[in-house]
């Protein structure tokens, strides 16, 4: 056990934190509409690449460094750590850009990574449907053959940045007489088609940072197929393990965050006494949330495959950022409770967080039937 | 950044949890908790491969290793609820060696690294009476510390022991008294105190990996309704709210642990993290085994009672979740001041 950063790791996060403190932008725009905010994240990107620094954990031949796993996750403290924003095209980034390493063509790897990495073609997700949340291989949304097109139609949901996409990683069932995790093959939608449209979905903190999308009979070139025809589950699989990856380091960083500025606050309004044990709790359950996540890294490294850590942290993260949002309520008073103020939005954007990339009660069933090898209910169809 | 054990490390525990599986089987410890014994045989054998000294320096006979290889031995020893006064002496050895002058770890530490002397730790509550002390009834000497953080040492035919029947029969307990003016001081025993939280954080946290474990088989087992109870959602969301709740005490056991020799700047709130999280873990996950057992966990003859009544003796043991938490918070309090100011 060694839990400092060798010398390379150090040198990664000193060349980076250096880089950040000359280079991180300002304030976010607090006037303006989505758009504005929007290009705002756009530049941020453009700036991270022309250092490059967009994605270090791409290969160096794709434009990254070649990070390992552990300077990956310095990589997102530090970004948390220095409070900037995401970049616009987190998801080709993310899951995109290393979904197509694993399963793209080689002309499929030179034609999309490069306008990833750049910020020149934003990525979107459309896996998620209004009737398969959870259940995502019971999707309906139809491909159909036709030449060497295909013909998509169907419903999806909960697709963030879709308005600014150029390309929309879809999953959708190309084939309705075989089993339902077989008959799926994974796309690379054009979102530039009429066929495609766009609706900003309001959320309980009355912005939409989701969309939902209304397909009908867009067409899909059989060259933007991934992975293969009837492959599209494992090619899914695969974007979904990079999900929380690395995230997640970012995502415990600004829970940190929060808390001292909780701890703060309360020491400020002098209620620091008594919410003293609330607060200790918050600090012992953030220290566990990194040292989980940092050991789920070192379970990678070692034997190749994450440990239960996964599911745990994420379960654990929401949990306790809805706990700490809700303790701050009672520790900064009225402002907590009032429109527009920065509490009561992560007071309610809280809540999305124990849904958001599977939701508590499907982290536990994972837990519980893959990591303690419990039975499966066996549910009547 | 590494968060594993490194080989050595990785066996010793193997070679305790082996051993442990041997010769502190359920039968064995039931019998010996029913007769409230501790396992002579056991505990000379413990002795004779050098456990009880194993965090003690080579100058005074021990092995001179970390709190690490200490933490896993609490641990395997957790697990199997093994009828030995292991963790008591081991804290006692900690706090003396952390605190104790010369003279003071030349007369204890040998006998407590060979096993020849048991010792025992205990906190005073005013008056110089500690009310209850884990293994007290079996020591030799009994180190008592102080809310103030100062601790004496003295020895068991100086004080009044009045034996106990703790509700954890696995190890003896005693109400101890010291006379005025008996013992001898420790000075302030911040470091060894740290250290001994840390300890039982890790005894805990083997005894929630055994109730866990135990449970996990159960529910696999038991049918109701024709399935296993274990595929119950009720059932199992519960069992996998036992496993974060175990996990979340080991990562902040083993981060401490750690601390303890790599980084002691931190050690007093790496301490109080172990403590407070093992300690909540301690009683919700037995009694969770319990809850999950269903009427045969409320029987005598089922062994899970005897890991909820080690969490509970445990989980009390210098101080518990609330104290360490309020612990931290000052902590906390002080480390914002600072940045404030910085």
């Amino acid at each position: 056990m060694d839990l400092t950063f060798s010398e390379q790791e150090t040198a990664f996060r000193d060349e980076l934190r250096g880089w950040l403190a000359e280079n991180k932008p300002g304030p976010a725009p607090t006037e303006g509409d989505d758009d504005t905010h929007y290009a705002y994240r756009r530049d941020w990107q453009r700036k991270l690449y022309d250092a490059g620094w967009a994605a270090p954990a791409w290969p160096a031949e794709y434009g990254g460094r070649g990070a390992s796993l552990t300077e990956s996750a310095i990589y997102f403290e530090e970004l948390g750590r220095a409070r900037v924003p995401m970049a616009a095209n987190v998801l080709g980034l993310l899951l995109g850009g290393p979904t197509l390493m694993v399963w793209g063509t080689d002309e499929q790897k030179e034609r999309y990574l490069s306008p990833i990495l750049s910020g020149e073609e934003i990525w979107c997700q459309g896996f998620s449907e209004p009737d398969a949340g959870s259940d995502l291989a019971s999707l309906k949304t139809r491909a159909v053959k036709d030449g060497d097109e295909w013909v998509v139609t169907g419903q999806k949901v909960w697709t963030s940045g879709a308005q600014y996409s150029k390309w929309c990683m879809l999953v959708a069932r190309s084939d309705s007489d075989v089993a339902k995790h077989k008959g799926l093959t994974y796309f690379l939608m054009d979102m530039e088609q009429d066929a495609v449209q766009v609706r900003p979905l309001r959320q309980i903190t009355g912005e939409a940072e989701f969309n939902e999308l209304f397909i009908e009979e867009a067409r899909i070139p059989d060259a933007n197929v991934v992975g293969g025809v009837g492959n599209g589950w494992k090619v899914a699989l695969t974007t979904l393990m990079n999900e929380r990856a690395g995230l997640g380091f970012a995502l415990q960083i600004r829970l940190r965050q929060l808390l001292d500025d909780l701890i703060a606050k309360a020491i400020e309004r002098g209620t620091y006494d008594e919410n003293a044990d609330s607060l200790a709790e918050l600090h012992v359950r953030c220290e566990s949330i990194r040292l989980l996540a940092w050991k789920g890294l070192t379970d990678v490294e070692r034997y190749g495959q994450p440990g239960p850590e996964g599911s745990l942290v994420k379960w654990l993260w929401s949990d306790t950022n809805q706990r700490l949002t809700q303790l701050a309520v009672d520790i900064v008073g009225p402002d907590a409770l009032t429109s527009g103020e920065s509490w009561s939005y992560e007071l309610l954007r809280a809540r999305g967080n124990t849904i958001e990339g599977g939701t508590t009660e499907v982290l536990k069933n994972i837990v519980a039937e893959r990591v303690l090898g419990l039975p499966r209910l066996k549910v009547a169809v | 950044m590494d968060f594993g054990f490194t080989d050595d490390q990785r066996d010793i525990q193997r070679t305790a949890r082996d051993l442990l599986a041997e010769r502190a089987t359920p039968a064995r410890v039931r019998e010996h908790a029913e007769a409230r014994t501790v396992d002579q045989a056991l505990w000379r054998e413990l002795s004779e491969l050098g456990w009880p000294g194993i965090a003690v320096s080579e100058e005074y006979g021990g092995q001179g290793l970390g709190q690490i290889e200490l933490s896993i031995l609490c641990e395997e020893l957790g697990r199997s609820l093994a009828p030995v006064p292991f963790l008591p002496s081991a804290l006692a050895a900690t706090v003396i060696e952390q605190s104790g002058v010369q003279a003071q770890c030349e007369r204890w530490l040998p006998g407590l690294a060979s096993g020849e002397t048991v010792g025992a730790l205990g906190s005073l509550s005013g008056d110089g009476v500690a009310e209850l002390v884990i293994g007290g009834a079996d020591a030799q000497v009994l180190v008592l510390v102080d809310e103030d953080g100062t601790g004496l040492a003295i020895a068991a035919e100086d004080a009044d022991v009045t034996p106990l029947q703790a509700i954890d029969p696995t190890r003896s307990a005693a109400r101890v008294s010291v006379p005025d003016g008996a013992g001898e001081s420790l000075g302030d025993v911040c470091v060894g105190l740290g250290r001994s939280l840390i300890s039982v954080s890790s005894e805990l946290v083997g005894v929630c990996e055994r109730a866990l474990e135990m449970t996990v088989a159960y529910v696999k087992d038991r049918k109701q309704f024709g399935v296993p109870v274990g595929a119950y959602q009720a059932v199992s969301h519960r069992c996998a709210q036992m496993l974060l709740d175990t996990e979340k005490a080991r990562s902040t056991a083993n981060f401490a642990a750690w601390t303890a020799d790599a980084d002691p700047e931190r050690l007093a709130e790496a301490a109080a993290m172990a403590k407070a999280s093992a300690s909540d873990a301690g009683r919700e996950v037995t009694a969770g085994a319990i809850q999950m057992h269903g009427g045969i966990g409320f029987t005598w003859e089922a062994d899970v009672h005897w890991l909820y009544k080690r969490a509970q003796l445990d989980a009390a043991l210098l101080g518990g979740a609330k104290r360490h938490r309020a612990q931290l918070s000052a902590i906390l309090a002080d480390k914002v001041a600072a940045s404030a100011t910085a």
